[in-house]
Formats: C-alpha cells, structure tokens, sequence
C-alpha cells in the first residue's frame, strides 16, 4: 500500500536528566499534564495531521511503553493497512545491533518504510511538548523541493549551544548546520523534527551506515552530509509553544506553564491531544478541601489544600495535607498532615502523615515513582529521592 | 474458554418513569454520575463477569444510545465473533414492546442463534457495581431454572414496578408483590435474572402465542408453582432509578465515601465511552466541596453538594448548590442554583438565581439557553 508520508517516532531515549523519574521508564512514557504522556503529544499531532502510519522505535525500558501504546486505538491509529507500530531492534540474518544513534535506529528500520513505500517520511521525537501540524510543514517541503525540511523555532542566543542551529537564506534554505556549537551563530534552533523525501532519506542513511567514524546522528552526521553533497534543504519556521521536557525543573515549568494561560491550549477541539484513559470515576471533592488554579483529574480524591498543582488520575490528597506548586502523579498519595511544596512526586509514591517535601520558593524536589517519604520525615528543596533497590 | 452465557440488556423498561430525561433518549443512556450512562453499569457488569456476548434490545430513541456504546470496544466487546449486538425492532413488528417478553420476542432468532446454556436478563435502570459470576454459579449449582437477583430493602417510595419477593424454605419462589403496600424492608427484584437458555425459548414462543408480554406477569407470577425460581441477595449499594427526585438522591449519594467504594472497586471498574477531555481545571476563586467533579470542568465559582460532569462550567461568583450539571452546562458569573439538575449543553446566563428544592429538584431540558 502506498502512502503520502508515514512518521517515525524516536521513542528509545533514557531521559537521565529525569533521575528517578525515569529509572524504570523510557522518557517518552513520562507522564505529563494530569492525563497523558510526554509520547502523547507527538502521536496526536500525527493523527491530526493526518498521519495514520507511525513507527514507534523503541530501546530503553520498553514495556510499559509498548503496553500504553497497545494497538494503537486510542489515538484512532488501530488501522487496516497501517497504524502504531511498535519497533524496537531485532536480531537479523547479518547481526544484531543496539539502535546506535538516531540515524541508525530508522536505518535499521528501512524495510519498514518500504513496506509502506512512502513518498515522504516525518522523523519525530518522543520527548516534546508542542502541538504542530505536519501537513503544513509537509507543504513547505513539497513546495521548496527540499530533499529534507527540518523544523525549527527561534531561542535566545544564550540558549541556542543546546540545539542544533541553523543558518538559512533568505529565501529558506539552510546554508549552515552546526550540532550544539559552542558559539552559535544562529538563534535558529533545529527542534529535531525532520521530513525527509523517501529516496534521500534511504541513500543517506546508507551512506552513513557505511561510514564507520560516524555516531550514526541526524543532527550531527546525516543533516552535515547532505549539506555538504548540495541537496536542497528547508527550513520551517516553528511558532508556538514548544519544550523540551528533559529535566526536573523543564518538567515542572511546563505544568507551571499549563496553569498559566501559556500558548499550550490543551482546549482546542479540532486539535485534541488523545491519551490512554484509566478507567476512573470522577474526582471526589470532600468537605473541608480547599483546590485553587489547579488541575485535577479523574479518580482523585482531594480533602487536603491543593494550589498551584496538577494532580493526575487517582491521586490521594487526605484532608489535612497541602500540595503546593507541584506535580503529583498517578496514584500517588498524599497522607493528613504531609507538606509537599514545589516538588514532583511519582507514580504511586507516598508522602506519609506529617511529613514534608520541598520548600517555599525552592529547588524543585523529586520524589521517585513508588517512593515512600516516612512520616514525619522531610526530603529539602532539590532533593532526589527514589524508591529503594531491593 | 466458552462459558455458556449470553447478556440482554433491554434498554427502554421503565422509560416512562423519568419522562424528562428519557425525552429525547432510552433510559440507558441517561447521564449519571458525572462521566457515565445509565448503561454503563449493566454493561460493565456484564464484561466484568465474563459475559463476552451482549445484546442491546432498544425500541425508540435509541441514537444516542448507539452513538455511546459504539461497537462496545470500551467494554472489550468488539468482537469477530459475538461480542456487543445492538438489536433494534424489526420493521413491521411493533416498534414499541409493551414488555420484556414481547422485546424478547423481536429478538428470539438472535437468542436461538446463541449456543449459551444460560441468559442473563436485565434492564439499564439499576445503579450497582454486581459481580455476577456468584449469581450464575449459585444459579448452576441450585439446578434453578430461574435465578432472581434482589435487594432487601425499603419499598419504592416513588413505587412503580417495584416488585417484592417472598421465598419459601428451600428458598424457591413462593410469591411476587407488584408495588405492594407494605412497610419496612422487603426482597426487591431488581430486574436482573438468570434463565436456562432453552426455557427462555419455549417461554417466549409461549407468550407471543398467547399475545402476553410480561416477564413478571406471564412468567414469574404465572409459572411460580411450575419452574424452580430462587432468589440471590445483593449487598452490596444499589439503586434502581423511579423518578427525578431519585435520580438526584442516587446522584448526591455518589458523595458518600462507602457507596463510591461499592461501585467504582479498582479491580472491577465502570467503562464508558471515552472523551478525551483535559483534566478539570480550578480557578483562583474557586470553593468547592462535596462535590463530583469530572474531567474537562471549570470552575472558578462556589460549588457543594453537587455532581458535575464533563465540560461543565461554572464562573467566578456563582453558586452552586445541590445540582447535578450534566456535560458542557455553563453557569455565567454571579448566578445562583440550588437543586438544580441541568441536562446537556444548558446555558445559565449570569446572575440568573434558579431554585427548586430537594424533594422536588427543577429540571432544565438539553440546549435550553436561559
């Protein structure tokens, strides 16, 4: 069957700078915005784009990845001729090989696009918060004759060694491309979202699987090879919210974000971000709880003090605790008399009767899925706290 | 792993009882609870006991039925084989059954089709988390050719259909009272049975020759000295739906802690269609309490004692007390509700003071902009 353009989602990233949060979980997986997962984002943009082909590559801790991902339904991608796809790497007739870098991961994947024998294929990462519409960017594409278009959005110069940055033409073209300089000479930051014509994309992947001094990267090896071979390259400009959720405090200012009225509208019917329900009741209010310019989700049950917060599905808040500008994850529970302040506490973790995470106007304290801060203990501003090994 | 059993689940008893909110819909899909149907709970019993094969009998009204059950994938019964049927009137036949047996009757060649041993029979009205697989297991081992599920509890202040039980030593049905005048507790049916599957048959070849069409009548009461009929208690919460005001008492009930734990238990959960709406949102003026709320509300007003379902929203300086407001209601800044029940997209301008009281709740029909 053939198809316009079909996406392949770089899903395998360990998120180290996530610490606990990602110990047992790939990064893409992190849970994000009271209901769904950091993956979530990039998976509906494809479905409201129109993409109904994805192919998930998945490498560290893959399975509660690939269990949420499932057939793919909830984001209407259980299709005939199509769908989710989950790939990690597999043993072949010629060896077996880890997903060395970005580029080896979709070149250890070609025959998966030639199953579908696209004309176009959308490389995408699994570790982004923003909304984007591929048709569009698909259209630039097609329009700049570009054997590769390569999104990008404008950052602060001071910000812009972190990303790949890009200087362009007047009329589009990318002239120069520089992986994490030292000294960029752009603000143009390349936001890891690439559409590739399918002929190109195969033949420089070849090319670079053969080169063995290459890290096998997208940004470092493939993007300077083919500007260096002459191909024709867009840009296309990114406007709109856009974060890289990476790090405890990125994680954190992104919730802060959604409780603010940010450029994030989660609202938007036409462009709706689809998740995996849990199949919870709605979230109990009790007496005496007191929720301000917070989010709750269903199968919560709050009597405590909630402010500044996003709590997401089945999280306990008992009456007596209070939770202030923080992230609490599924399950999690906050017993009577406990203080959590500026912090992210993980799935299923318990914060015990009286005792107390985080300070006021603090570093932002981490508290690892299915941790168990004791009573009457405190974990400070900026701590790390994980589930002990057993 | 085929288990012999077979789910119908008529969707249209007792419509009359509730004539505003079945106005435009079949009982079973009335919203309840915040982010669920009517049908929901008999469904999500069913799937959760392992009935795998289920058929939906409406008679009218019944799009946004179909429109919530889909093809049942929620309830993991969109299936190859079997799974979720909605079985609507055959044209030709009389559209509107005048009872289960005539319902029943539309749909006997899907029953005799079923190579189930045994039918679980029931109605969209109760409110109960049940775990039927002791039912049907008590129903096996008792060698009964009917198993009644009912509650021991207070006849129906708002009495219609309230049938109560009476049983003899060995437990087999003595007696059943239609809407008895007795007081205190009594066995009440709660229109969920378990039926030999081939009984089922003759019974509904029988009544539709005799032109009867009460399962009540015609089979229960008719055939109590013939067939082994016996009773199963139900525990645990339940409500069957009577009337407005007890659809808002049974909606503010979700409020009591106990009769959450009873019908949402973790490892036995209500499915319902998905919505993919945003977590509830809390403004910086917000005051709630005892209060259901659901994903996808907004509220930055007063809100107690109320049930808020999806898409609600209720603004700045309103109050809101003793409501149930059903999906996208919109409450404008500084207006009053108490004992309120909203229906689907109501809009209550700002400062509008609405009031009805708990024993008779004031009802404002879908789309109605104030």
């Amino acid at each position: 069957m053939r198809k316009k353009m079909i996406a392949m989602l770089l899903a395998g990233g360990q998120g180290s700078r996530l610490y606990v949060l990602t110990k047992d979980l790939a990064k893409p997986a992190v849970p994000f915005g009271g209901k769904y997962r950091i993956i979530d984002f990039p998976l509906s943009n494809c479905v409201n784009s129109g993409i109904d082909t994805v192919g998930i590559l998945t490498q560290y801790e893959p399975f509660e990845l690939s269990e949420y991902i499932g057939n793919g339904q909830p984001w209407d991608l259980d299709r005939m001729g199509g769908g989710a796809f989950v790939l990690p790497p597999y043993q072949r007739n010629t060896g077996r090989d880890w997903y060395k870098g970005t580029a080896n991961a979709i070149y250890q994947n070609l025959r998966f696009i030639e199953r579908y024998n696209p004309d176009y294929v959308a490389i995408l990462s699994g570790d982004h918060i923003y909304k984007m519409d591929y048709s569009k960017m698909l259209e630039v594409h097609e329009k700049m004759g570009a054997a590769v278009t390569v999104a990008a959005l404008k950052v602060p110069l001071s910000e812009a060694s972190r990303f790949g940055v890009i200087i362009a033409n007047e009329e589009g073209y990318i002239t120069e491309f520089e992986e994490k300089p030292a000294n960029p000479r752009s603000d143009l930051a390349s936001m890891g979202i690439y559409i590739f014509s399918a002929d190109k994309l195969k033949k420089y992947l070849t090319e670079d699987e053969a080169d063995p001094d290459s890290e096998n990267d997208f940004g470092k090896n493939v993007l300077p090879n083919m500007l260096a071979a002459g191909e024709k390259m867009a840009v296309y400009s990114f406007e709109g919210y856009w974060k890289d959720v990476g790090t405890v405090d990125s994680l954190w200012e992104a919730h802060m974000d959604l409780l603010e009225a940010s450029d994030l509208n989660l609202y938007d019917k036409n462009w709706k971000i689809y998740s995996r329900s849990p199949v919870m009741p709605p979230h109990m209010v009790e007496a005496g709880a007191e929720i301000k310019s917070s989010m709750v989700t269903e199968g919560c049950t709050v009597g405590g003090k909630v402010e500044k917060s996003v709590l997401f599905a089945g999280v306990e808040v008992e009456a007596g605790a209070e939770v202030i500008e923080s992230i609490v994850m599924p399950g999690a529970v906050i017993e009577s008399g406990a203080k959590v302040i500026r912090a992210i506490v993980g799935e299923k973790a318990v914060i015990k009767a009286g005792a107390a995470v985080g300070e006021p106007g603090g570093k932002i304290a981490l508290i690892g899925p299915g941790a168990a801060v004791e009573a009457n203990t405190s974990q400070p501003a900026g701590a790390i706290f994980g589930k002990e090994a057993k | 792993m085929k288990n012999g059993l077979l789910g119908i689940i008529v969707c249209n008893m007792h419509d009359d009882l509730i004539p505003q909110l079945t106005a435009n819909r079949t009982l079973g899909s009335i919203p309840f609870g915040g982010r669920y149907r009517m049908i929901d709970f008999a469904l999500s019993n069913m799937a959760n006991s392992g009935i795998k094969d289920v058929g939906l009998v409406p008679s009218k009204n019944y799009q946004s039925l179909m429109n919530h059950v889909g093809n049942g994938q929620e309830w993991d019964m969109s299936r190859k084989n079997g799974g979720l049927s909605i079985l609507p009137p055959y044209a030709g036949e009389r559209g509107v059954y005048r009872g289960r047996m005539e319902a029943l009757y539309g749909i006997r060649e899907y029953i005799k089709a079923s190579d189930a041993e045994n039918v679980v029979l029931c109605d969209s009205d109760v409110v109960a988390n049940i775990d039927l697989r002791p039912v049907i297991e008590q129903h096996k081992e008792s060698g009964a050719d009917i198993t009644l599920v009912y509650k021991y509890s207070e006849v129906f202040k708002e009495k219609k259909q309230c049938a109560a039980l009476f049983f003899d030593d060995y437990g087999k049905l003595l007696d059943l009272y239609l809407n008895p005048e007795l007081d205190g507790k009594q066995n009440i049916y709660l229109d969920i049975a378990v039926i030999k599957k081939p009984l089922l048959d003759e019974l509904i070849a029988e009544c539709a020759s005799k032109d009867e069409h009460s399962f009540v009548h015609s089979v229960l009461m008719a055939k109590k000295g013939v067939l082994n009929i016996r009773g199963y208690r139900f525990d645990g919460y339940c409500n069957k739906l009577t009337g407005l005001r007890n659809y808002l008492d049974s909606s503010l009930a979700l409020l009591d802690p106990e009769v959450r734990k009873s019908l949402f238990p973790a490892e036995r959960p209500i499915y319902t269609r998905v919505r993919d709406e945003v977590s509830a949102r809390y403004g910086e003026n917000a005051k709630v309490s005892e209060t259901l709320v659901t994903d996808g509300c907004h509220i930055d007003g007063e809100v107690e004692k109320s049930v808020l379902f999806r898409g609600a929203s209720v603004a700045k300086g309103a109050k809101v007390k003793g409501c149930v407001l059903m999906h996208n209601t919109t409450v404008g800044e500084g207006a009053a509700l108490e004992w309120v029940i909203t229906d689907k997209n109501v809009v209550i301008p700002a400062g509008t003071h609405l009031a009805g009281s708990e024993k008779y709740p004031l009802y404002i029909p879908k789309d109605t902009v104030l």
